[in-house]
This record gives structure tokens, C-alpha cells and sequence, in this order.
């Protein structure tokens, strides 16, 4: 910092960095900089829109049933505040370009409001989520390791259970049990032909409904009702219908959607530290006519935030 | 001219400089903070060198002590040091898996742009700075983050066995360098904390790629045309193609294994519906790529120096620029080449087998243009030219093993022996380190403004040399009998190939150690460097050694890099001087350094 702090300005506007020759080649930089970056986020995000397309052809029904518990109301309403965000951002370096310092302040302050905005809505969908059951890795109801002990589920999980998969001890009734009987004729009731021999835990999820005292013990959540999502379009795949591999399954569904929409989570965060460093710059009216690289490269990031929101969106919530 | 005595720096015309304390970017600030927030590149490239040869030895240290367990059937190391049978076999995963991890991670991938790239670049664009210099430093920053994370790995075992912390928390690392699911789902060693050390560097890798190309784009002087690029840009440039189009794939796979192993997602598990072998192609189309990030500067180092110690015009330009281009792209598409056991389909393995030779073509063309760059030439066999002809062997070997296994047939017999092991390390340490050991060389006049002892140089090279190829050429043939990898222990009939490579990798040790000592011999005592000692042409050349603190006392113009007409070789000085086509500048008496521009 130092050595670029000690070089006079005699003779270049007090923006432009001493390496650059002229203002026009610095904000080139800049933003041929920052779309090299933002390839970059799109690449990363590519691979969980890879691990979406092989999970949810690897698993439909999955796909079909899990996706109705997302909240569509919700999802649509972030969906308009996102993009009137990005409406208030590109107006802002618009705003920028033509130094109206007041109107900038204003505008930056409006998409910032829409981010807060879209993050308090994405914590009423998780807190949702939460108490229904539907989180991530064994607190999630459809995990075969939901309701045990946290520090047996996961590591050990497959302790416990018995050696040989198809083989049910009389004394542990499982999931596939209960709805065979509920809907014998429409489910494969042999996982060990499949030829899948994971091990079935012997729980107490028949119900989904976890004991008292395991719900008091730890932190997870209590589910109380039933666990399946109401089904209202024809042709949907219910619960009884889906294949005991599918129902154990189900979880997957959540998992990609917590990583996806956790990762732009994070991404919105970042992005609105970005605009509140931005906003406190304008307020000290640092941007104008002659420089404005920064309101400019914030904004691409906000619009690739908001771009990746736009594919996220149909994808976890309206696909069927 | 030649009244001036040996140890003094000379500029371009061999003309005296009288150097000014504060007017060299060494000596420019003072103190340990002047160093840490510096934003100048050169500075941040020679504190890249610092940490990246500290993790080299590091790397080093775990494969000695594996060759050293391998140099007898059975246990070796292990009983000396007061373990049993089993505690051996771990302490030998725990070692192969931190030398890979640390060489490949903290070595291989960022020593070449990160030292070389970082100080050279920008002065071969006769720029005064890389185009984000915060970020540059950030870069840095992001390395030292990464390396404190494994060094943690490292640590932990040590903790956790002096019960100082968990051994929940797990302990060293015993994966192998790929971090495979499901094992490393499941095993309780410092898994996360690896990962999340590799995640931060990848940072590092995309930050600096990002760097490079907006300058490369934006910032060559005057006169620079793309196709006056001296090449060891265009390798540098199709180095950060690369490094920003595979790296977040890198990041999210990582990030999606820490998921894994902390929310139990089922991604990759398969008893929880997860698809380990989706790993493997996340995984690889990444380090598939990264092998090219490693290897292609490595090619742009040895195009300069080949073509400066053989007094010849590059041959064929063009064709080694887009070549570096092309293997960039290829590199994207031949990943499943590294499944071809893992059960992915035959139409799938038959289609990358056929694209992996293709990466041939382009490599092929690279050696042609060398060797055809030399024929004829004024060869001058310096320190640099010799790691660079060491190269050509080296790669060649190297390179054509790889057809053995991008073969399917041959490749399900060769796949996890020490064949594989021979071929990669003929790759990446014989090709990919003889180019970085002939670069420094090269640069290090520039670098350090102090010429290195020629002999002595020589010497290590011809050492190295030799231990490299006692190390691994035998591998080759152990692979191909038989011997798999990863194994702590074998059978009687190996053990020559084994004694023979650990004396080699002992051979090795002691002629990079004896690098090393020239290095810092050189720092103490070597003789002032002139701005020229190669006849070189490319521009950072064209300025004093080592360089002042801008650069360059007045914008350079760009021109033909490999045209070395204008300089000539003065005995005296036992420099080129580059000869005066116009009228002669006034002698250098007020200014510190002259201007240094030419046409």
C-alpha cells in the first residue's frame, strides 16, 4: 500500500493507479477483471447444477415429490425483489456515470433493502424447512439416520443394523413395512433384488414422529405430524408410490436444494457487503463522471447473483 | 567500456550504473512491513519463492522418508522409529499422501507462475505492475492461508498423539493427494481441514490466473503486438485460461466433499444414494487440466531459454503459441482417461482414449520446434540450457509413457503401478521441475541483480539429472512387472528396483540441496549481474538488474523477442551489450540508470 501511496499525482487524475497509463485502460481492466471472475462463479456453480441433473435423473420421483414441499409463493416473491434489485443496481451506475450522488446513495440503499429482503424471506423458507423436518444430512426425516443419537447417526452409520439388506428382524418394523400395507400393490417391496444392499436401520421411523426423549436430548427437530407432502397435481408420484429406494432417498432432494441455495445465499451476503461499502463511498462522493469502476463492477456481480437466482428459481421450484 | 571492473552492474549499453540506495525494487522500502503490504510484484514473486521452496522441501522430506521405507522388502522405517506393523503401513499412507498433497497443491501448480510468472511477467509486458496489484497481494495471502491449513494437518497428528487435542477431530491425512470418496468420507483424519487448505489455494491459482490475463489484455506496452509475445506469456496466458475455467470446478467439489463429511449430504456416498464415482469426474476435471497449469509454463520457460542459448530465432512462433492454446482446451476433454478402470462405459472410455492422444499432437509440435530451434544454432550449454535439454529427455520419456496408458488395453495393465507412477513424475517433476530449476537460473541475474557460479551450477544440474533418472526410470520397469503403488511393502523380487530408486532419490535430495547452496552462495557472494547476461531480447532485459522499482526508467517499446541481431557479446564485460544503431547516448553521470528504451 505503501508504495503506491508515496507516488505523486502530478500529472494523472488521483483514481488512476500509477501502473495504468490512463483512466480508460484502468476501468477496461477492471472489468475485463472482474468477467474473467464472474466465469469463474458460474463454473463453480456449474458443478452443482451438474450434480442436479444427475441426481434428478438418477431419481425423478424424487425430484417430482420432494420439490412440492418448496414454498412457490415465497420462491416467486424473491424471485421479483431480485430482479427489481438489479433494477435499482444498473440504475445506480447509471446514476453514477452521471454524478447524482443524492439519487446513487438512494438506489444503493433500495438494493441493499432487496437483498435484506431476499435473505429474511430465505430464512422464513428455512426456518420452515427446519421445523418440518426437512434439513440437511441425519436432521432431515427422510435420512435413514434421522432420529438417532448425533454422534452415532452419522459415523456409525450402519451400525446396528442388520448384516444382510431384505432381512427384517420380526421386532423392527420399518417404513417400507407400514406402507406396503397401506398401498401393497403399487410398491416394490424387494430392495435386495434391486441388487442395493445398504443396510436399514431399525428405527423409529414409522411414523416420523420422533421420541420425547431423543427430541429432548438434542437439538433436532420434532416432527409433528406426518411426513408426507400434500400432493395435488395429477400424475405426481405420492409417498406410497415410490419405491422403498426413493423414499429413503428423498433427502437428496433437500441436500442439493440447502447447497445451491446456501452457496447463492453466501453470494448474496457478499454482494450486499459489497453494496453497503459501495454506498458509504458514495456517500463521501467518491464516484462521478471521471470514475465510477467500482459501482460498475459491484453491479456485474449483483446481476450475476441475481442471473444465477433466475436459473436456481425454475429449477428447485417449478420443474414438475 | 571495458575499463569497467567485473562486479559492477551494467546497464543495457554496458555502460556503468551507479546505483542509489532505494533505487531498486530490493532495497526500494525498508523493514518486514515494507515487505508485507508491498503491491509490487516482484516483490510478492520473490515471497512466493520464499514459501513455495519452503513446501517444496517439505514435499521432499516425505519422499525421502517414503523411499527410505521402500528400500528393503518388509518394515524398515517404521521399526526404527518405534512402530509396529500397523502403525507403519500408516505413517507410510500419512507420508505418500502428504507429499503428493504438498508437492502438487503447494509446489507444483503454483512455483512456476507464482515465483517466475509474478516477477517476469509484467516486465515482459514492460508494464510497471500487474494489472490488480491488491489482488496480487491477496493471492498471496490466500497461499499463506492454505499452507497454514496443512501444515495443521500436519500438526494435528503430532497434537493428538500427545493428547493434545481429540482424535475426533482427526489427525494427519492418509487419502492420497485425489481425496477418493468414499473412503475419505469415512476416514477419521484431517480430511476437512486438507480440503478446505486445497479449497483457499485454489483461490490463490484463480485470483492470480484473473491477474494475469487482464494484463496480458491490457497493459503491453507500445509496439507489443500479440504475436511479439515472448512465448513463456502465451504459455503463462493459456496457463490462467485454464486456471480459471478448472479451479471452481475444484472448489465446489471440495466444498461439496466438506458437506459430505460434516451434514452427511449424499452426494457422493453411495449408501446414501450418492455417486462416488461423480467424484472422480468432478475430481479429475479439475486436476486433469491442472496437470496442463502445471506443465505449460514449464514449455513457455523452456522456449526462452532454448531460444537464448542457441543464438536462434524461435522456429515456428506461431505454432508453439497456439499449441500452448490448444493443450489448454484439449486438457478440458480428456479427463475419463484417469477412469478408465472405474467402470464408466466402454463407449465413454474408447472416445477419451482417443481424445487423450490428441493432446500429443500439440506437445509433439512443442518438441519438433525445440529441436529445431537448436539445429544449427550457437548452442552455449549455461545452467539453463542444460535443465532445459534435460527437459526435452525428460518430457519425451514422460510424454510418451502417456500414450502406454491413455491406451485402454495397456492401461488396465499398467493402471496403479509404479509405471504410473514413473510416467507422472517423468512429467511433473523431471519435465515440469527441470523447467522451473532452467527458469530461475535464467532469471536469477535478473531477479537478484548477482550472477550465480557457472560451475557450480553446471554441477547440480548434471546431479540432478542423474538422481532423477536412477529414481524413476527403473519405476518403470517395476510397473510394468507388477509393482503396485501406494504399497508399504513387497516382494523380494522388486527390491533391486526399489534399492536402486531410493539411492537415487538420495542422489536427487543432495543435487537439489546442492542447488539450493548455489543460490544462496550467489546471494552472499556472487559477482554483480549486468542487465543482459544472456543476449536475450525479450524486455525485461532491457532494464538494469535487478530492476528499479517501476520497472523501467521510461516505457520500453515491444519488439520481435527472439531477435538478437542488436546485441552483441562484449568479452570484457562477459555480457551482451546491445549496440547503439543511433547516436550514441550522453555517458551516465547525473542519472542513476539511463533510460533503457530501444526500437
Amino acid at each position: 500500500m505503501s508504495d503506491t501511496a508515496n507516488h505523486d499525482h502530478h500529472d494523472h487524475p488521483p483514481h488512476l493507479a500509477h501502473h495504468f497509463d490512463n483512466p480508460r485502460q484502468q476501468f477496461e481492466s477492471g472489468k475485463l477483471g472482474m468477467w474473467v471472475f464472474l466465469a469463474t462463479e458460474i463454473l463453480m456453480f456449474g458443478g452443482l447444477f451438474c450434480a442436479y441433473a444427475v441426481y434428478r435423473a438418477n431419481n425423478p420421483d424424487v425430484f417430482l415429490y420432494a420439490h412440492e414441499s418448496l414454498n412457490t409463493f415465497w420462491g416467486t416473491v424473491n424471485t421479483v425483489i431480485l430482479l427489481a434489485s438489479s433494477f435499482t443496481m444498473a440504475w445506480g451506475v447509471r446514476a453514477a456515470q452521471l454524478g447524482q450522488k443524492q439519487l446513487l446513495v438512494t438506489l444503493l440503499c433500495l438494493t441493499l433493502l432487496g437483498g435484506t429482503g431476499f435473505m429474511i424471506i430465505k430464512g422464513i423458507e428455512y426456518t420452515e424447512k427446519w421445523e418440518d423436518a426437512k434439513w440437511v444430512g441425519t436432521w432431515n426425516q427422510y435420512h435413514p439416520g434421522f432420529g438417532q443419537p448425533e454422534d452415532e447417526a452419522p459415523a456409525d452409520f450402519g451400525a446396528g443394523v442388520e448384516p444382510e439388506a431384505g432381512v427384517v428382524p420380526e421386532d423392527s418394523p420399518r417404513v417400507e413395512d407400514a406402507e406396503a400395507e397401506a398401498a401393497p400393490g403399487t410398491i416394490d417391496t424387494a430392495p435386495a433384488a434391486s441388487g442395493f444392499a445398504r443396510p436399514r436401520l431399525a428405527d423409529d421411523r414409522v411414523s416420523m414422529i420422533r421420541p420425547a426423549a431423543a427430541a429432548s436430548a438434542g437439538v433436532r427437530p420434532e416432527v409433528i405430524e406426518g411426513d408426507d407432502i400434500p400432493t395435488v397435481r395429477p400424475g405426481y408420484p405420492t409417498r406410497e408410490q415410490m419405491g422403498p429406494l426413493d423414499r429413503d432417498r428423498t433427502h437428496i432432494f433437500y441436500q442439493i436444494y440447502y447447497l445451491m441455495t446456501g452457496l447463492h445465499g453466501i453470494h448474496v451476503l457478499i454482494g450486499m457487503g459489497l453494496i453497503g461499502w459501495i454506498a458509504v463511498r458514495a456517500v463521501f462522493g467518491h464516484f462521478g463522471p471521471a470514475y465510477y469502476t467500482p459501482v460498475d463492477l459491484v453491479g456485474l456481480y449483483w446481476h450475476l447473483v441475481d442471473l444465477i437466482w433466475i436459473f436456481l428459481f425454475p429449477l428447485l421450484y417449478l420443474i414438475h | 567500456m571495458s575499463s569497467i571492473p567485473n562486479n559492477v552492474p551494467t546497464d543495457v549499453y554496458g555502460r556503468e550504473v551507479k546505483r542509489q540506495p532505494g533505487d531498486h525494487y530490493l532495497n526500494h522500502g525498508k523493514g518486514i512491513k515494507s515487505w508485507l503490504l508491498t503491491l509490487d510484484h516482484k516483490r510478492i514473486g520473490i515471497m512466493y519463492m520464499i514459501v513455495v521452496l519452503t513446501a517444496f522441501l517439505l514435499g521432499g522430506i516425505f519422499a525421502l522418508l517414503l523411499r527410505t521405507e521402500l528400500i528393503s522388502p518388509g518394515l524398515t522405517l517404521g521399526p526404527v522409529l518405534g512402530l509396529n506393523e500397523d502403525e507403519t503401513f500408516d505413517f507410510y499412507n500419512h507420508m505418500f499422501t502428504l507429499h503428493g498433497a504438498v508437492m502438487v497443491f503447494l509446489f507444483i501448480i503454483p512455483a512456476v507462475p507464482a515465483i517466475l510468472g509474478n516477477f517476469v511477467l509484467p516486465l515482459m509486458l514492460g508494464a510497471k505492475d500487474v494489472a490488480f496489484p491488491r489482488l496480487n497481494l491477496l493471492s498471496w495471502y490466500f497461499y499463506m492461508a492454505g499452507l497454514v491449513f496443512f501444515v495443521w494437518v500436519l500438526l494435528s497428528g503430532v497434537l493428538s498423539s500427545a493428547g493434545l487435542i481429540p482424535d475426533s477431530w482427526g489427525f494427519g491425512l492418509d487419502t492420497g493427494w485425489t481425496f477418493y470418496t468414499p473412503y475419505s468420507t469415512d476416514t477419521n483424519t484431517a480430511v476437512t481441514a486438507a480440503v478446505m487448505g486445497a479449497f483457499i489455494l485454489g483461490f490463490s491459482s484463480i485470483l492470480t490466473g484473473v491477474n494475469f490475463i487482464a494484463s496480458i489484455h491490457m497493459l503491453r506496452a507500445p509496439g507489443l503486438t500479440w504475436f511479439r509475445l515472448p512465448l513463456f506469456l502465451w504459455a503463462l496466458y493459456a496457463t490462467s485460461i485454464i486456471q480459471i475455467l478448472a479451479t471452481p470446478v475444484l472448489a465446489i467439489t471440495l466444498l461439496l466433499l466438506i458437506a459430505e463429511r460434516l451434514l452427511q449430504v449424499g452426494i457422493f456416498d453411495p449408501a446414501l444414494g450418492g455417486d462416488p464415482v461423480l467424484y472422480q469426474h468432478f475430481f479429475w476435471f479439475y486436476s486433469h487440466p491442472a496437470v496442463y497449469i502445471m506443465i505449460l509454463p514449464a514449455f513457455g520457460i523452456i522456449s526462452e531459454v532454448i531460444a537464448a542459448f542457441s543464438r536462434k530465432h524461435i522456429f515456428g512462433y506461431k505454432f508453439i503459441a497456439f499449441s500452448s492454446v490448444a493443450i489448454a482446451l484439449l486438457g478440458f476433454i480428456v479427463w475419463g482417461h484417469h477412469m478408465f478402470v472405474s467402470g464408466q462405459s466402454p463407449v465413454a472410455n474408447a472416445i477419451f482414449s482417443l481424445l487423450t492422444f490428441s493432446v500429443a499432437v500439440p506437445s509433439a509440435i512443442k518438441v519438433f520446434n525445440w529441436v529445431t530451434t537448436m539445429y544449427k544454432g550457437a548452442i552455449r550449454l549455461d545452467t539453463p540450457m542444460l535443465y532445459a535439454i534435460g527437459f526435452l529427455g525428460m518430457f519425451l520419456i514422460g510424454g510418451l509413457t502417456g500414450l502406454f496408458l491413455g491406451s485402454l488395453g495397456t492401461d488396465v495393465h499398467l493402471h496403479d503401478t509404479y509405471f504410473v507412477v514413473a510416467h507422472f513424475h517423468f512429467v511433473m517433476v523431471g519435465s515440469m521441475m527441470f523447467a522451473f530449476l532452467a527458469g530461475m537460473y535464467f532469471w536469477w541475474p535478473k531477479i537478484f541483480g548477482k550472477m550465480y557460479c557457472e560451475w557450480a551450477g553446471r554441477l547440480g544440474a548434471v546431479v540432478v539429472f542423474i538422481g532423477f533418472i536412477a529414481t524413476f526410470y527403473i519405476q518403470f520397469v517395476a510397473g510394468s512387472q507388477g509393482m503396485p503403488r501406494r504399497y508399504a511393502t513387497y516382494p523380494d523380487m522388486f527390491w533391486t528396483h526399489h534399492f536402486v530408486s531410493t539411492l537415487g532419490a538420495y542422489l536427487l535430495g543432495l543435487g537439489l540441496f546442492w542447488v539450493l547452496g548455489t543460490w544462496i552462495h550467489s546471494l552472499v557472494k556472487g559477482k554483480a549481474a549486468p542487465a543482459n547476461p544472456w543476449g536475450h531480447n525479450s524486455l525485461e532485459w532491457h532494464t538494469v538488474s535487478p530492476p528499479p522499482h517501476e520497472n523501467f526508467a521510461v516505457t520500453p517499446r515491444g519488439s520481435d523477442p527472439y531477435h538478437f541481431d542488436d546485441w552483441h557479446y562484449d568479452k570484457d564485460l562477459d555480457t551482451y551489450v546491445l549496440d547503439l544503431k543511433e547516436e550514441k547516448p550522453a555517458p551516465a553521470s547525473d542519472a542513476p540508470h539511463t533510460p533503457t528504451t530501444t526500437g
